[in-house]
């Protein structure tokens, strides 16, 4: 045993008559450590830097809502939708994640909204400092609209709390009824649940009655509403969803 | 990108937080060792986090520790007639057909405790 430590040490000796001092090796080459407990949330620097954005919003009386989707569900054709036919209602300016273009920001700022792009590289997702950064720039008004697209995905998204009132999780028909049943930490974390591209229904096999099982499964009682982005089907109800939650 | 044979994005962007909320606690400590728990309903891959932990923390206080994951399985109580049962996954309903449950347990995504150099 070490003397000075108490632990057991690396080495074994062999055991020896004990009459002379003790000369071997030891010279605190092993190593002495001592555990910590943390229980720390993995995501806690972002969650803090999330209320941080919720505090900013809620001071301003804004309502921010983060959209996310797997690339191509419709969050670009449905904000730009929503900007021309509610942008003589709501004063709104859109946030905008993406991996590596601006082309989305571009598409927003042509209906005439004001619109940031974050570029989050090889980042798979918006963090909630991003969000603030985005907020810095845009300087929403009181009382305004901020629509987020998160970056086309439906997996992390789901675990980087931003600081936004509600999530809305986008889904087409044209991607199959089982996406609940595949990402269903994505609909467990949403608030409101759109169905896009019902205009397709009559070209894809979809079977929404399965979709609705799925999404009731991860996510009981959550809201789902049909809609085609396009065509402006069901838009109203979604309309209706915004209206009730501004500040 | 998300392929769950390929490189997982999403599951470095978490061990990198690991390393900010370790190095946030703990300052430059060396650590030897970490244990984290990553619930099987957290939607985090354990294993994807295992493959990427030598490359995210090299040249941090935590290179070289060894990476313990525990995996809490998921537990859930119904809102509806109260029994308590296992889920494999976000998918299984109650026995009484209910889907209005409670998680118990599966969703943590927390670091439980780290061994530091004395
Ligand atoms: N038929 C149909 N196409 C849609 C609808 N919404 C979006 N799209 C098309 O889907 C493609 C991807 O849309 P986009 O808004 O860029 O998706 P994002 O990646 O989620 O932003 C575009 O070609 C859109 O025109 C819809 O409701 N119906
Ligand atoms: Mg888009
Ligand atoms: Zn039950």
């Amino acid at each position: 045993m070490c003397a000075t430590c108490g632990c057991s040490g690396e080495t074994i000796l062999e055991p020896h008559e004990h009459d002379h001092e003790h000369q071997h090796e030891h010279g605190h080459g092993h190593s002495h450590t001592r555990t910590v407990t943390l229980e720390q949330a993995v995501l806690a620097r972002n969650d803090a830097l999330a209320e941080l954005n919720r505090k900013w919003l809620a001071e301003r009386s804004i309502l921010a809502v983060n959209l996310m989707s797997s690339p191509g569900a419709g969050k670009t054709t449905l904000l730009e939708r929503t900007i021309r036919e509610l942008g003589s209602e709501l004063r709104v300016s859109v946030v905008e994640g993406d991996q590596e273009t601006v082309l989305d920001a571009d598409r927003i700022r042509a209906t005439g909204a004001p619109a940031v792009q974050i570029n989050t590289g090889s980042g798979c997702h918006l963090d909630a400092k991003m969000l603030a950064g985005g907020l810095q720039t845009l300087d929403p008004p009181e009382g305004s609209v901020v629509l987020i697209e998160n970056v086309g995905n439906l997996v992390c998204p789901a675990l980087f709390d931003l600081g936004e009132q509600a999530r809305v999780v986008i889904t087409s028909v044209t991607e199959g009824a089982e996406k609940p049943r595949k990402y269903p930490q994505m609909f467990r974390a949403a608030d409101l649940v759109l169905l896009n591209k019902i205009d397709l229904l009559p070209y894809v096999r979809f079977d929404i009655e399965d979709f609705l099982d799925g999404a009731r499964r991860a996510n009981p009682g959550v809201e789902v509403l049909q809609l085609s982005a396009t065509t402006g089907d069901g838009v109203a109800d979604w309309y209706g969803w915004l209206r009730v939650r501004l500040p | 990108m998300h392929d769950r044979g390929g490189v997982h994005l999403h599951e470095m962007a978490i061990t990198q937080s690991v390393v900010h909320a370790v190095c946030d606690r703990m300052g430059d400590a060396q650590i030897r060792r970490i244990c984290l728990e990553i619930g099987t309903l957290s939607g985090v891959v354990a294993d994807s986090v295992r493959f990427c932990f030598d490359l995210i923390t090299e040249g941090t206080p935590l290179e070289g520790a060894s990476l313990e994951i525990i995996q809490p399985t998921g537990r859930a109580r119904c809102r509806d007639c109260g029994a308590e049962f296992a889920l494999n996954d976000l998918l299984v309903l109650c026995e009484c057909g209910s889907a209005n449950r409670e998680l118990l347990a599966g969703e943590e995504l927390k670091i439980r405790e780290v061994e530091v150099m004395a």
